[in-house]
This record gives C-alpha cells, sequence and structure tokens, in this order.
C-alpha cells in the first residue's frame, strides 16, 4: 500500500503497479485498460508518492511474478547488485535529481546500466519532464557495431526504408537509391516485406546483398521478417546481415509474436555464424512499441510504458545494432494525439539508452490519430537533441506499403542541419568518395549519380 | 523535369514518393503541398459523419431493406479511443433488432462507417450490388441490410447474434492511407457470434478504384462464402484460392447478370 497526502485529501494506492499506472503521463492507452489516475491530482498524488519510493522495493516488490513470466525473470536474474550499489540507498525520486546533477557523467552511467531495472527507469522517467528525459538520455552513451560504427556522439544514423506493396526488386531498388542520394541508410538499409514467403525473402536479401557489395556499401541490410523465416534463410544458405523480431516486455506479449527466449537466442547465434559483419558483431534489429501487451491482451494490469521499458532488457540479452519503438503506429486508442506521441517518443528513448541499448526511434502517426508532420517534426527536433540512435529515413514520408506516415530522407537532411548531427563516419567516407556527399555533409547533386543507377539496375536485374 | 532525367526512369518502378528534388533541406513547395492534400483527405475520411441517405435509397433500388443501427461509442471521438464499444451494439439498437421477428438469415450484410466515410460512399452500394447476382444465385437468404453508425468489425457478431445470422459480410471503411483515403474492407465471418476472434474472420482489403474492383471483391466473397457454408467456417483455415477460379473462368459473365 501506498500513499501520499495533498492539503486535506488522501490518496492511497493499491500496490507498486497500481501506482506506477497512476503516476503515468497520460494516455489513451492506460485509459483502455482501466489502469489510469481517475483525476489530474490524483495523477500527481500518485507521482508524490512514487518520489519516496526506494529504488530496492523494485527489487522486492516485482509487478509481474517471477513465476509467470520469463521477462521479469531474466530482469532479476541479470540484475548486477554492484553496479547498483552506488545509487541502492536513493528513492525514485532523488535517483531523477542524481541523474540530472554533474554527478551522472557518461562514464557513470555506463557503469551503472547494468544495475538498473526497467522498472526503476520507467518509475523516474514518470517524474521527469520532457526537457529532463532528452538531458539525460543525451549523456549516455551507446555504440553499436556492424559494419559502420553507430551511436557516436555527434552523429545520428538512419534507417532507409524502402518499402513496396508488392515487394518489387525494381520499386524497392528505385526508393533506395532515392535514399542513398540524402546521405541515408547508415543504420540499416530495412525492407518490411509484405510476403512471409521464405523464398521470396531470400531474393530480397540477395537483392540488397548484391547492390552493398558492389557498391562497396559500409553499411548492412535487413528484411524484417520473423525470426524463424531468418533462421530458415540463413540455414538455405542466404545472406543475412541482421536478424530481425519484434518483442514486448512480457513472455505472453512474446508467446503472440510468435518468439521464446530460447528462439531470439538461436536467431542470434545463426546470424553470427556466417560472420558478416566487418567492424563488428551486433546482429539484432528489434522493433517495440508501447501498446502492443495491451493488444495482445497480454499487459498483466501494468501501464503500457513500463512494460515497454522492460521490452529493452529483453533486446539489451541479445546485444542488438539497432532497436527501434515504432512509437506512433499503434494508433489513437494507445497513445492519442501528437501531445502522446512527442511524450512516449521521449520516454522510450529516454528508457532504452539507460537500459543501454542503442535506441532509435520511428517518429510516426497514422491517419486516425490526431497528429501531423509538424508534430512529426516536433518530435524529430527534441529526439536530435537528447541524442537519438537512428531514426527513419521513407520517400517524401509515406510508406506505400505499411500505410503511415514517418520521416522522410528530407526530414534527415532538415535534422542534421539544425543540429549539426553527422552520419556514421564509415558511411560518411564512402558518400564523399561517391560523390554524393562533399566534405562538411551537404549534399552536392540532384539526380543520381550513374555509378549508383548502374549498379542498382544490375542488383535488382 | 527534363526527359533525360533518370527519376521519370525511376519513377515507373513505384508508387513512393520518390525524385522529390529539394528546396535546400526542405520539400519542394509544390510536394509539400500534394502530401498535405493527401493527408487532409484521410482526415476527412475517419473525421467526417457517416451520410446514409444515399446508401439507404440505393439499396431500396436493389430490392434491398436497409436498417440503421448504432454502435455503443456515441460519437467520433469516443469511438477512436474505445474500440471495445464500437464492437458492441447501443442500447437502442439492441432493441431495435430485437423487436424485429427472428427469420432464416443466412447472410448478414452489414455496412460499417469504420474509419473511412468516404470508402462507404465511394464503395459500398457497388459491392452490395455486385454481390447480389451471386447471393441469389447461391440462394442464399438475406435480412435486412444493417447500416452501422460508428462501427467496428466485431460489431457484426452482436448484431449477427441477435439476427441468428449463419454468416455475415461487414464492409466496413478501412484506416485511410495517404493515396488511399477510400479503402474498403469486407470481413466474413462464419456464425457471427460475440467473443468471435480476429482469426476467425477471412478478409479482402484494398477495395477501391486503383484496388481491387467491387466486382472482383464481389466475387471473392461469394467464392469463400460458399467454401464457408460448405464447411461451416471462416478464418486462418479458409485459405482464399478464388485467384485461381478467377483465370479458369477467365471472370464469368454471370458477374453481371442476376
Amino acid at each position: 500500500m501506498y500513499q501520499a497526502t495533498w492539503q486535506h485529501t488522501t490518496y492511497r494506492f493499491d500496490n507498486l503497479k497500481d501506482l506506477m499506472a497512476k503516476a503515468t503521463p497520460p494516455r489513451s492507452g492506460d485509459v483502455l485498460a482501466g489502469v489510469a489516475a481517475a483525476s489530474a491530482e490524483e495523477n500527481v498524488a500518485a507521482k508524490m508518492a512514487l518520489a519516496d519510493v526506494p529504488l530496492k522495493t523494485f527489487l522486492s516488490e516485482l509487478l509481474i511474478p517471477y513465476e509467470e513470466d520469463d521477462v521479469t525473470r531474466l530482469i532479476i536474474d541479470r540484475h548486477d547488485a554492484a553496479a547498483f550499489a552506488p545509487v541502492s540507498s536513493m528513492t525514485v525520486g532523488q535517483f531523477r535529481d542524481w541523474l540530472l546533477s554533474e554527478k551522472a557523467t557518461t562514464e557513470a552511467l555506463s557503469r551503472l546500466t547494468p544495475g538498473l531495472t526497467p522498472e526503476m527507469i520507467a518509475a523516474v522517467s514518470k517524474l521527469m519532464r520532457n526537457q529532463d528525459l532528452i538531458l539525460v538520455a543525451r549523456k549516455v552513451s551507446v555504440i553499436t557495431r556492424f559494419r559502420n560504427t553507430i551511436g557516436l556522439k555527434g552523429r545520428l544514423s538512419v534507417r532507409l526504408q524502402p518499402n513496396h506493396p508488392t515487394d518489387d526488386p525494381k520499386g524497392i531498388a528505385a526508393s533506395v537509391i532515392d535514399g542513398l542520394m540524402y546521405g541515408c541508410g547508415d543504420a540499416v538499409i530495412g525492407i518490411n516485406p509484405a510476403t512471409d514467403n521464405v523464398g521470396a525473402i531470400i531474393d530480397m536479401l540477395s537483392m540488397l546483398d548484391r547492390m552493398i557489395d558492389r557498391l562497396e556499401i559500409p553499411t548492412q541490410s535487413c528484411v524484417l521478417t520473423h525470426v524463424t523465416t531468418s533462421i530458415e534463410a540463413i540455414s538455405r544458405g542466404a545472406p543475412v546481415d541482421l536478424v530481425f523480431q519484434s518483442i514486448g516486455g512480457t513472455e505472453a506479449l512474446n508467446s503472440s509474436f510468435g518468439v521464446t527466449l530460447g528462439i531470439l537466442k538461436e536467431g542470434r547465434e545463426a546470424a553470427l555464424s556466417l560472420k558478416r559483419g566487418t567492424v563488428g558483431d551486433n546482429v539484432m534489429y528489434f522493433e517495440t512499441g508501447q501498446g502492443a501487451a495491451l493488444s495482445a491482451d497480454a499487459h498483466h494490469g501494468v501501464d503500457q510504458q513500463t512494460l515497454e521499458a522492460r521490452a529493452y532488457a529483453v533486446a539489451r540479452e541479445f546485444k542488438p545494432l539497432l532497436v527501434n519503438t515504432v512509437v506512433g503506429f499503434i494508433g489513437p486508442e494507445y497513445l492519442y494525439s501528437g501531445k502522446e506521441i512527442i511524450r512516449a517518443g521521449l520516454e522510450d528513448h529516454f528508457c532504452g539508452k539507460l537500459m543501454g541499448i542503442p535506441m532509435g526511434c520511428d517518429v510516426c502517426y497514422t491517419n486516425h490519430a490526431e497528429a501531423d508532420q509538424d508534430d512529426m517534426d516536433t518530435l524529430l527536433t527534441l529526439l536530435g537533441a537528447a541524442g537519438v540512435t537512428f531514426v527513419m529515413g521513407i520517400p517524401g514520408a509515406d510508406d506505400i506499403m505499411l500505410n503511415y506516415q514517418s520521416t522522410s530522407f528530407h526530414d534527415s537532411l532538415y535534422v542534421r542541419e539544425a543540429l549539426g548531427l553527422r552520419r556514421a563516419p564509415e558511411f560518411e567516407a564512402w558518400l564523399e568518395r561517391m560523390g554524393i556527399m562533399e566534405p562538411g555533409g551537404r549534399i552536392i547533386t540532384e539526380k543520381p549519380t550513374k555509378a549508383l543507377l548502374e549498379h542498382a539496375a544490375g542488383a535488382a536485374a | 523535369m527534363t526527359p533525360d532525367d533518370p527519376w521519370l526512369n525511376l519513377r515507373q518502378f513505384t508508387e513512393a514518393r520518390i525524385g522529390l528534388g529539394r528546396s535546400g533541406a526542405g520539400m519542394p513547395t509544390t510536394e509539400v503541398l500534394k502530401f498535405s492534400m493527401a493527408h487532409a483527405q484521410a482526415r476527412d475520411a475517419v473525421k467526417t459523419p457517416i451520410e446514409w441517405t444515399g446508401v439507404e435509397d440505393d439499396l431500396k433500388t436493389l430490392g434491398l431493406t436497409p436498417l440503421r443501427i448504432t454502435s455503443a461509442a456515441p460519437d467520433r471521438d469516443t469511438y477512436l479511443r474505445r474500440p471495445d464499444l464500437g464492437r458492441r451494439l447501443s442500447p437502442e439498437s439492441r432493441q431495435t433488432l430485437s423487436a424485429l421477428s427472428p427469420s432464416a438469415t443466412d447472410l448478414l450484410i452489414i455496412i460499417g462507417d469504420g474509419l473511412s466515410s468516404t470508402a462507404i460512399t465511394a464503395n459500398a452500394v457497388a459491392t452490395v450490388a455486385a454481390l447480389l447476382p451471386l447471393a441469389r444465385q447461391n440462394e442464399w437468404r438475406l435480412g435486412p441490410v444493417l447500416l452501422a453508425t460508428q462501427a467496428r468489425v466485431a460489431l457484426c457478431d452482436d448484431a449477427g447474434e441477435f439476427l441468428k445470422a449463419r454468416a455475415a459480410v461487414m464492409l466496413i471503411g478501412e484506416r485511410p492511407g495517404l493515396s488511399s483515403p477510400d479503402s474498403l474492407g469486407a470481413y466474413l465471418t462464419w456464425e457471427p457470434r460475440v467473443g468471435r476472434k480476429d482469426g476467425e474472420r477471412n478478409c479482402i482489403s484494398n477495395i477501391r478504384n486503383g484496388g481491387i474492383s467491387s466486382d472482383e471483391a464481389a466475387f471473392k466473397i461469394a467464392w469463400l462464402l460458399r467454401e464457408a457454408f460448405r464447411r461451416r467456417l471462416t478464418g486462418v483455415n479458409l485459405k482464399d484460392e478464388s485467384n485461381y477460379q478467377l483465370e479458369v473462368s477467365k471472370r464469368p459473365a454471370a458477374l453481371s447478370s442476376p
């Protein structure tokens, strides 16, 4: 039982799960789940009560029982008490103050990460304003490598997302060329396939492999299909760089995705066996998003933001190259408006970084959400300031396969220019060699270079 | 754009917005405005309240009996926030349906606004009109055609249970895409009863000008329904193989004659 008294009213909260949910900044998904605070005052009272909870409590009062959920077991079994020691006597409120202080340096945060649980991080995020989420996340350094180096300070990478409604190879290649001409694609060239047919997936993997190989692009490819399909493709000799999977913060949600921790391990080992990375071996690409657990009826009455943070414990276990919160894709019953999407995007990035994972964000919305491209500009700018690892690059921000709007190739030019953010160093050097970019980062040309066109045409043939 | 512009060449391969050009880091004005218009159309499709009068008149002309119902979501805002309410009948509609004398209904046709009223106005009547001769051919007994406001797909389960329908086809406005604000979906449910899961339905998506035509959709719906009546199920265990049939029969004349 937790409580907070303000003037003459005392608010009581049944347990830590209830307190966490009621302390969460308002969003439609928690209302839909029936776990949100009933009033604005109750919301703030819950934050006050949460601020007084010792961080240690999160190690003894588990939101989802240890016996019932393998994500809880992963979190508890991996917790590093020695790393936790410097903050172990703090309350959630004191932890916020410490994170914002000069004591929380980049190095101190790196050392602390294995000692933090997702629930502790989610709790402190609930006490933070957007500016706190930005400044603290900015201090965290997470660097990953496969064929290039992602996450260096002052850098921002972009996933080139060349989706096509029928997976037409020429259609995909046309979008890849367009994206490369804007200097996009250093995070990954990643296709969401329309099909889950293994043969078709292998064709797409081979096409991207030929393109990357012939043009000597220091980047990696991914076809975002189920982990078991990637394993099958690998067993048939397909050139798989990164293994993809959607993951979540509960065993039941992962089960609804058709995965277990064991299958994810198997996927990682299959990709590692190919030894395709040149500068590192981070071979996993994960996607997550608030609300997924509720939509799969796998939420255990826990608020959606806390569950999202728990998904990052799953991600961390498999040393991913990239993790992407697809923040506004799920729809207005979970995140209603631009305001809610912006808040969630900053929370997810903050929690992911404190968990020590390479956090990117699909800054996006659907057409039934109360949001538009201006909201995306705002979130993109804030995430750029927060040091986001990567964002999406989609032709004209319009994904014609998945029917939603994200960030465009142009948007990446915008955020680079506005905030002085550079591309991954190996990719930057390649762009200069190809005559696409001049030193300093400015894109030189309007038209695709001859070399690019010829190679791409060959790869797609 | 000059004739030798390589972008012209690349654009033939995809509808994606490639080769837009730049104004500095930004998009050129014309592209920004085109994008805004596409988004405005999609927003209007979601926000514009459905106007049933025209649909009703057209259905009567086809010899059908339209009947308006509403879900438990009282307004658009609630509808968007509470999908559970859109899956249940309002108390008034519950009364309306229970007052109907129970008659043997093989196929319940229900048209729901869903997330796009534009889709209903543009494509619903044409799809019903194309389906009607095929329904008659198969001697499926039709009840009233329900016109459902603030509807989600599963509303057909609640309504179907009242009418004891053997099967239901829900024609519903899909989540509008930027280039497809008028896309209609058809969801088929064998023995629609409260509690059916999404995996127990078949779906034909993207019914619109530029996607699947209403004739083609009606053919697929009828094909799947025939199989559903024969095998007494819909859903993941019922695969749509009507494409093959369509190829074999080369779009039979039966499509256009009653």
